[in-house]
């Protein structure tokens, strides 16, 4: 097979053709580390995609039911003796002792490691432009952010640098970044995945996920990602297999649209998309229905209180002691705690640190920690209420295209505003999935699809269906 | 708006040096933010209770089994100053 054909498959399709014969799972292997070790010594001219690529494919003799379709994975993804610093300058030199269970889950089901991926530092942000490696551009158009945290996995699968990549979603971190660079993203519902080996940012909320090309491959992904683990006291045992998804039609779906997420705040072309992406749908048999989630326009709010608060808590652990960088010449033990601290985290992490730390700082613990985590139970309970109503809730993914690098670092709270369509599932905990719908200004728009907890496998029947009928070419010009 | 004496403050708590170039901005940002989130102090939330996760479950715990922990040599390996016998870090009271 030509290189360019091999560059063409999805995963599933390349791992049915190693099952085949026609190609070897070495020769895709390389394929795919060739491209990833080029945007590596392409420095400022590449996309900067990775922080590590593989010397060659660790792969099993068996390829397992994944084929041996190479993986890439987000940097935060503990790798044993894989150096894995989560973006951030606090951990360099980190080689964990030890790997992080579902990347182990994926690598004993036939997808072996290639790469790891650049993020926002601690998947704190939503451009990837808070990373120790530097930004990450997106291929469509190398002036704009690729969105983030995840912006590396998902950069890398919009390009055909990696045929698929390992992402994390705490707040939008893997649907966003999916919708800016034209691919699919889905985070599965809270606990359905174990977090065991993953660097914690805001450990009620983070979840990891599957960055692919097309909805198929999500569901090949996520089959092999699930399951209870002894190591996660929080992951679940998922009620069903995930099944491969394989719906034409949406007869008799009903879709509803909350008018709080779909109007004030989202750019016009991309509401445009959004609305094609309803007649579509409706094409397909969907019924489409207005519905009320009252408590969402305050999530951002809950979620700018919870996140940073667990953020505070979680990342105390990086205090020069046990890994990563230490100051150097402490005079004394706080010293070195404070000087470590500052020299090693970036602004933006120094900043949900302050956050979490004043939210839960004696006085105002209960005007905001603990007003947020009602307004959290709200949300669930409108997710709830809604859901008694209609099958899933649509919304687009993101409120704008890609922006331009620079754009916004300097205003906090409109980076934040990225997250104002995503954040309700979060806080909810539950499943939703980002598919290209069309573009706008000749970027691609991403549709968001949530669903009630465990509805995993009708979330991806729908969203075949419905890009099927899109029909969106997610491949920008190959870099 | 939070005050420098504040941002200091919460600094100290949170184990973060922060340089004086740092301090206004620091200031300022907060202030944005926390100006936002505040938002939610209009809202009637009077006996709705908090959640703090969203699953629901209780008594996850694993068999009481013992089992090998990872070699101390291993953890060792990564600290940025270690002994034979452990970690290596200044004095409290230097």
């Amino acid at each position: 097979m030509s290189a360019a054909g091999i560059l063409d498959l999805t995963a599933a399709a390349a791992a049915d053709a190693i099952a085949g014969g026609s190609l070897s799972a070495g020769e895709l292997f390389n394929a795919y580390r060739e491209r990833a070790v080029e945007d590596r010594a392409a420095g400022e001219a590449g996309l900067n995609c990775f922080t590590w690529v593989a010397e060659q494919s660790a792969g099993a003799d068996h390829p397992g039911p994944l084929g041996g379709v190479p993986l890439a994975v987000k940097d935060l993804f503990c790798t044993e003796g894989i150096p894995s610093q989560a973006g951030s300058r606090i951990l360099e030199g980190y080689l964990p002792p030890y790997t992080a269970t579902v990347v182990s889950r994926l690598h004993a089901g036939g997808a072996p490691l290639m790469a790891k991926t650049n993020q926002d530092e601690f998947a704190m942000g939503s451009s990837n432009e808070n990373s120790a490696f530097g930004p990450v551009r997106n291929p469509w158009d190398r002036t704009r952010v690729p969105g983030g945290s995840s912006g590396g996995s998902a950069a890398a699968v919009a390009a055909g640098l990696a045929p698929w990549a390992l992402g994390t979603d705490t707040g939008g971190s893997i649907r966003q970044p999916a919708a800016l660079c034209g691919i699919v993203g889905l985070k599965p519902t809270y606990g359905a995945v174990s977090r065991y080996g993953m660097i914690a940012f805001a450990s009620s909320l983070d979840q990891a996920g599957p960055l692919t090309r097309d909805v198929t491959d999500a569901g090949l992904m996520l089959r092999h990602m699930v399951g209870r683990d002894p190591c996660d006291a929080t992951s679940l045992s998922v009620p069903h297999e995930i099944e491969l998804p394989s719906a034409e039609r949406l007869d008799g779906v009903r879709l509803g649209v909350p008018q709080e997420l779909t109007g004030e705040g989202i750019e016009p072309g991309v509401l445009d998309a959004f609305h094609a992406a309803l007649e579509r749908a409706q094409e397909l048999g969907a019924e489409v229905h207005d519905v009320h989630l009252p408590h969402a326009p305050h999530a951002l709010s809950a979620y700018y209180v919870l996140a940073p608060a667990e953020c505070s808590s979680n990342l105390a652990r990086y205090d020069g002691v046990r890994y990563g960088l230490r100051a150097s010449d402490p005079h004394d033990l706080l010293d070195m705690y404070m000087r470590t601290r500052h020299d090693g985290f970036g602004a933006e992490v120094k900043r949900r640190i302050m956050l979490g730390t004043y939210a839960l700082s004696s006085g105002y613990y209960d005007a905001y920690y603990g007003r947020a985590q009602r307004v959290r139970t709200k949300i669930a309970e409108d997710f709830r209420a809604a859901f008694e109503q209609i099958d899933f809730v649509l919304t687009p993914t993101a409120p704008s295209v890609a922006f331009r690098l620079g754009e916004k670092t300097a205003d906090p709270l409109a980076m934040y505003l990225n997250d104002y369509c995503t954040v309700p599932m979060s806080l909810a905990g539950i499943p939703a999935i980002s598919i290209p719908c069309g573009s706008s200004e000749g970027l691609p728009v991403g549709l968001q699809i949530a669903g009630p907890a465990f509805s995993e496998n009708r979330l991806l029947d729908a969203a075949l269906a419905l890009e099927q009928s899109f029909a969106f070419d997610a491949r920008p010009a190959r870099v | 708006m939070i005050e420098r004496d504040e941002v200091l403050h919460v600094a100290r708590l949170a184990r973060l040096a922060l340089g004086e170039d740092e301090l206004e901005p620091m200031a300022r940002e907060l202030s944005a933010v926390l100006d936002h989130v505040a938002k939610i102090g209009e809202l009637d939330l009077e006996n709705v209770p908090p959640t703090s996760h969203v699953v629901d479950m209780t008594g996850a715990l694993r068999a009481d089994e013992p089992t090998p922990s990872l070699p101390r040599e291993v953890v060792l390996s990564q600290a940025p100053v270690a002994s034979d016998e452990g970690f290596l870090v200044p004095s409290p009271q230097a």
